[in-house]
């Protein structure tokens, strides 16, 4: 890979496509909470209203052949990696049609063609299964690298420290990308941590680390291309912090009895879509009809997607204990 | 206690040399194949069954961790879904709570979660049982917590036979196995067939025949058990041991026909009384076998305290032969 690799496309039609991304996720997203009223999607479901830059940003610096290791509050990161919205939509209906056959929901959106190992439901649970998928890639000697996601709360948790200090020790190419979206669930990062300033734990375990706008999508690419560059060619972890903002509720369940109004409020102007795309039309770089042709195209996809789920079958009560072991054939004993 | 099969071309071995023998051959045999854990390269494994790997495999495949047993168990199922075959060392079951996370949450879960996208070829071995006065924080017998969980398989070696060969079936499974191994098996010598190789991980065994009743074991009580059915046929009472090898799935075929020929049954388990494996099978016998016993199911567990540093007071809270014999009699209306 060249120096250059590790720039940021500048070209118009890729700053088009960044925008349309994290417009495509927000608009999934708003017809999710739709569809949740609807109660056809159930569970907790957690939205990503505000953070779409972290996903779109590190994501679009990734090759296709490297692996993805996500959190429960992981749609967008399961779209812009190129899981199919007909099969997320039919996964958040729990439809056999569904990226995980039905059997995760919103939580648990895996997809094995896209590299894309999972939403991780356990705070910090899966920066141990990064560390695997780094450890597999140091042993079998591939260039791939392991972009682990998680949440500013995951940094409170054991498995956190204890995986950043293998990754380290053991020169793991695992990209870490903490979303600090400064609440862990309704608890402000300053009540959880005796350091808010995350990345310094990072260099705590030798692990170059920087932390970036994460609400300024370009800036979140730009930062990833590095990180990413450095991973690949380094074979050793890297860590990034995005700073961001969750402009919804922790999840459908969440009253957001924590934090004030005002303070959302306060935040919404620097939401990455509205930012971006302001930038782009003070810069004459897109026209309001191209922004109505690509709405337009992102609701129909939206639309078929729901189609697809609407139509999606349950999968048979008979196959219920199916899945748990490879071959379903395995006596459970019963 | 000595192996009771002993073949004209076996060689003397104890159980740590035979479970040494089995990590060898895997890694010999399998490229993919790694042990990972604490101490278990430069210190030789803290109850000496990985020594002299390090020298033969290196550091990359014998390599030791640090003290983060969530970490490194969490990078075996990682690096098991993506193509490798680790072997996980956890240096007891009582330090496996700090992984139990990732073996319930992840590796017994991703399959299903996933949709059958993602499978954990994992294999986590660990040193469970009391017996060596370590008291409370490592002498627990927790395995029956796991067999309680789907989507893991659980294996419990008890002979030389199978602590040389479950290792290998188990590396063929495509989703985890734990392998328990009591710590007061490593020392037992016995002779081991020199072509000794893999054994099934499907069935239980009847390690001694009788007509009477069933004793139901596993693991470190295999071997009271089997001395209890000498004491009790010293008094005219034939009773069949059945080790059960294997705790999740359990092999009801086995029990059920021991229990229909001898129409009694006492279960042998190392596990605290309330909530054990015991209580499984003898709700399983019940469900299924019930018209053929002639009486109650009897059980001898460890009693419900935590595992006491004493000598004497932890020999009382473990099953012993004396209470396998008195629970044997009392089943059988001899008490």
């Amino acid at each position: 890979m060249t120096v250059a690799a590790a720039k940021p496309h500048l070209s118009r039609e890729h700053m088009l496509d960044l925008l349309r991304q994290m417009i495509r996720i927000r608009r999934f997203e708003d017809k999710c909470a739709e569809l949740y009223t609807q109660e056809k999607i159930r569970g907790f479901m957690h939205l990503y209203d505000g953070e779409e830059a972290v996903a779109v940003g590190v994501i679009s610096a990734l090759q296709k052949r490297d692996r993805i290791v996500a959190t429960y509050r992981e749609h967008g990161h399961a779209l812009v990696r190129g899981v199919p919205m007909t099969a997320v939509m039919a996964e958040m209906y729990g439809k056999q049609e569904g990226c995980s056959r039905g059997r995760g929901g919103s939580m648990h959106l895996f997809n094995a063609a896209t590299n894309f190992f999972g939403g991780n439901a356990i705070v910090g649970g899966g920066l141990p299964l990064a560390i695997g998928l780094g450890l597999a890639s140091h042993m079998q000697g591939d260039d791939l690298v392991t972009a682990c996601f998680f949440g500013d709360g995951a940094v409170a948790e054991g498995e956190f420290h204890e995986s950043l200090n293998l990754a380290e020790l053991w020169q793991l190419p695992v990209l870490f990308v903490c979303e600090n979206n400064l609440y862990a669930m309704g608890t402000a990062l300053a009540l959880s941590e005796s350091e808010t300033d995350i990345q310094r734990k990072a260099a705590c375990y030798r692990i170059p680390s920087e932390a970036i706008d994460g609400m300024d999508v370009v800036a979140v690419e730009a930062a990833a291309l590095r990180a990413v560059q450095a991973v690949r060619e380094t074979r050793n972890p890297y860590f990034l912090e995005c700073r961001t903002y969750r402009l919804r509720a922790h999840s459908m369940f969440d009253p957001q009895l924590y934090r004030d109004k005002a303070e959302v409020e306060a935040w919404r102007p620097r939401e990455p879509i509205v930012r971006f795309q302001g930038w782009l039309e003070a810069n004459h770089m897109i026209h309001p009809d191209e922004m109505s042709r690509m709405t337009a195209e992102i609701d129909a996809e939206i639309a078929e997607a729901v189609a697809f789920a609407d139509a999606g079958r349950w999968e048979p009560v008979e196959q219920l204990c199916r899945f748990v072991y490879a071959d379903s054939t395995v006596p459970t004993g019963q | 206690m000595q192996q009771e099969i002993a073949r004209t071309d076996a060689i003397d071995m104890t159980y740590r040399e035979a479970v040494r023998a089995a990590l060898r051959d895997a890694l010999s045999r399998d490229k993919r194949v790694f042990l990972m854990g604490e101490d278990v390269g430069r210190y030789g494994g803290c109850y000496a069954v990985s020594h002299g790997l390090l020298a033969e495999f290196g550091p990359e495949r014998i390599r030791d961790t640090p003290l983060s047993e969530s970490g490194f168990t969490g990078a075996g199922i990682g690096a098991a879904m993506v193509g490798l075959r680790p072997i996980v060392e956890l240096m007891t079951v009582n330090f496996s709570l700090l992984a139990l996370d990732q073996i319930l949450n992840n590796a017994a879960t991703v399959r299903h979660m996933s949709g059958n996208q993602f499978g954990v070829p994992l294999v986590i071995r660990m040193a469970t049982g009391a017996g060596r006065q370590l008291a409370a924080q490592h002498s627990h017998s927790l395995e029956g917590w796991y067999a309680h969980i789907p989507g893991i398989r659980v294996l419990a070696p008890a002979t030389l036979e199978d602590a040389r060969g479950m290792l290998w079936t188990a590396l063929q499974e495509p989703d985890p196995v734990l392998i328990f191994e009591n710590v007061m098996l490593y020392n037992v010598s016995g002779k081991l067939a020199a072509d000794a190789g893999a054994v099934n991980i499907d069935k239980a065994v009847v390690r001694r025949e009788g007509r009477d009743i069933s004793l139901v074991t596993y693991g470190g009580s295999l071997w009271k058990t089997l001395e209890a059915a000498a004491t009790l046929a010293g008094n005219g009472i034939e009773a069949e041991v059945v080790d059960l090898r294997t705790l999740r799935p359990l092999d009801d075929a086995t029990i059920m026909a021991s229990v229909g020929k001898t129409r009694h049954a006492v279960i042998v388990d190392e596990g605290w009384h309330s909530g054990s494996l015991a209580a499984e099978i003898g709700m399983r016998i019940v469900e299924q076998a019930f018209w053929s016993l002639d009486a109650p199911i009897g059980r001898v567990c460890s009693e419900e305290v935590p595992i006491p540093y004493p000598r004497h007071l932890e020999n009382a809270a473990l099953p012993q032969a004396t209470k396998i014999v008195a629970a044997a009699n009392a089943a059988l209306g001899r008490a």
